[in-house]
């Protein structure tokens, strides 16, 4: 217990870290949730302790929440333009004569 | 295997709690596979885009436009949740170092770290909506955000732990399935997470008094009397009589909700009267009967005026149970300061490499 004299301490805030995680070998890394730690080391062991409790990964990555970069929702139409009218990309685009295979 | 009975249309693949996680995961799945555009159209009302995102079942995600009302609900929802599994970690902490064998110690640790682990899950969804982790912290050690009054209850025998996985799990459950389809994103996924992990909480506190039960008559009747305590506050973890419930109607219709606090203890009922049967126990209330009529269970409605009570801080064990957070939070003021410390250090030590280099 404290005594009443001593100065409030002042919280410490650690870090928002995103955690992604490998299920199994041949699968990519997925999104699985965050936590708080104070650095890297300690967010890999918080994150095998947070989420990995049932074998759940073979693979852990940590990232610090402030480093990623996400596009906004707001200029999706600005943004994701480009590719919305270029329908040629996908192989449905193409008609193919009756008879022709392996195409 | 239970809950069939009562979620005839969501077509649950293996049947029972498990089944219904495992359909809520799907239909998550689906729902993001039918097209729609990320975002609304320039110039197109926010507020009916919402709308529609929560018509089509489909989910709101972190950054998207949404009502203030709906964030405020939420925030306070998944704190609160988040809150309850923390304060949980304590009634059955009580029990770990006096556990009857190592075996079901190593469980009961598991089970107490599961409750962590949910903790985090949910605060880390409700810090996504805005709100940052120590004014979460704060607002529960100031008493200004609740916790579910189930664990201001004392565990006073070992039959206590079993009660809780149990029926108070089990409450909880009942409680969660249907909020793995909330119409928020992050809160929807926390929940498939927590809820397969549930299931383990739940059976093994079935098992607890399954082997109290079929024991010694001491034992038998040391299991009898958990649940004769447990029932009650149980049924109550619901919360008030619809009539009374004054958030339900609006998250309903936000599909933060999808039943009724009601429809929920009815399932509750429907579902533990057979496993008190196996269990070969007696649940406290005589004028529990099947209605034939109704196809459920009529049952005697727990003391709402006493979780009033223990709502507003008379419970047995509030004070203790807030005392013992605030204790721990300040005891481990050291551990996050070290830490920090420590990595600011390394932070330093590496830039010196850096420059030196």
């Amino acid at each position: 217990m404290s005594a009443p004299s001593e100065p409030p301490r002042v919280p410490v805030t650690s870090p928002l870290w995103e955690v992604f995680v490998r299920a199994r070998r041949g699968l990519s890394h997925t999104h699985v949730g965050s936590l708080h730690a104070p650095d890297a080391e300690l967010a890999l062991h918080n994150a095998r302790d947070l989420y990995t409790r049932r074998q759940e990964g073979v693979s852990i990555w940590v990232v610090p929440a402030g480093a990623i970069i996400a596009s906004s929702p707001d200029e999706k139409d600005s943004f994701f333009d480009p590719a919305a009218d270029k329908v040629y990309r996908h192989p449905t685009f193409y008609e193919v004569p009756d008879g022709v295979d392996h195409l | 295997m239970y809950g069939n009975d009562f979620a005839p249309e969501e077509d649950a693949p293996g049947g029972g709690l498990l089944g219904q996680v495992e359909a809520a995961e799907v239909a998550l799945r689906e729902a993001a596979a039918r097209t729609r555009e990320a975002a609304p159209a320039p110039g197109e009302d926010p507020a009916a885009y919402f709308a529609d995102v929560i018509d089509a079942d489909q989910k709101i995600e972190p950054r998207d436009w949404m009502p203030d009302a709906y964030r405020r609900t939420l925030v306070r929802q998944i704190a609160q949740h988040a809150h309850s599994e923390i304060i949980g970690m304590q009634p059955e902490g009580n029990w770990i170092s006096r556990a009857p064998s190592l075996k079901r110690k190593a469980i009961l640790l598991a089970k107490v770290q599961d409750e962590a682990g949910h903790g985090l899950y949910l605060y880390a969804a409700a810090e996504t909506l805005g709100v940052s982790r120590d004014e979460l912290v704060e607002l529960l050690l100031d008493g200004r955000q609740k916790y579910s009054s189930i664990f201001n209850y004392p565990t006073l025998t070992w039959a206590d732990v079993g009660a809780i996985g149990w029926l108070v799990d089990g409450a909880a459950i009942v409680n969660q399935v249907p909020l793995c389809r909330c119409s928020y994103g992050p809160y929807a996924r926390a929940m498939i997470r927590v809820c397969k992990e549930e299931s383990f909480h739940q059976r093994q506190g079935f098992e607890i008094l399954h082997t109290l039960s079929h024991g010694t008559p001491a034992q038998r009747a040391m299991a009898q009397d958990a649940l004769d305590r447990w029932w009650y506050p149980s049924l109550a973890m619901f919360g008030p009589p619809d009539g009374d419930s004054t958030h339900s109607a609006q998250s309903m219709a936000w599909k933060i909700k999808r039943f009724s606090n009601d429809e929920l203890r009815q399932r509750f009922v429907d579902m533990c009267v057979q496993q008190a049967e196996i269990l070969g126990l007696t649940i406290p209330d005589p004028d529990l009967r099947w209605n034939d009529e109704r196809q459920a269970y009529d049952f005697t409605q727990p003391d709402y005026d006493e979780l009033m009570r223990v709502i507003k801080g008379e419970g047995p064990c509030n004070r203790q149970r807030m005392e013992h957070r605030r204790r721990a939070h300040a005891d481990g003021a050291w551990v996050r300061e070290a830490a920090t410390a420590y990595a600011a250090k390394q932070r330093a030590e590496s830039q010196r490499e850096k420059v030196a280099a």
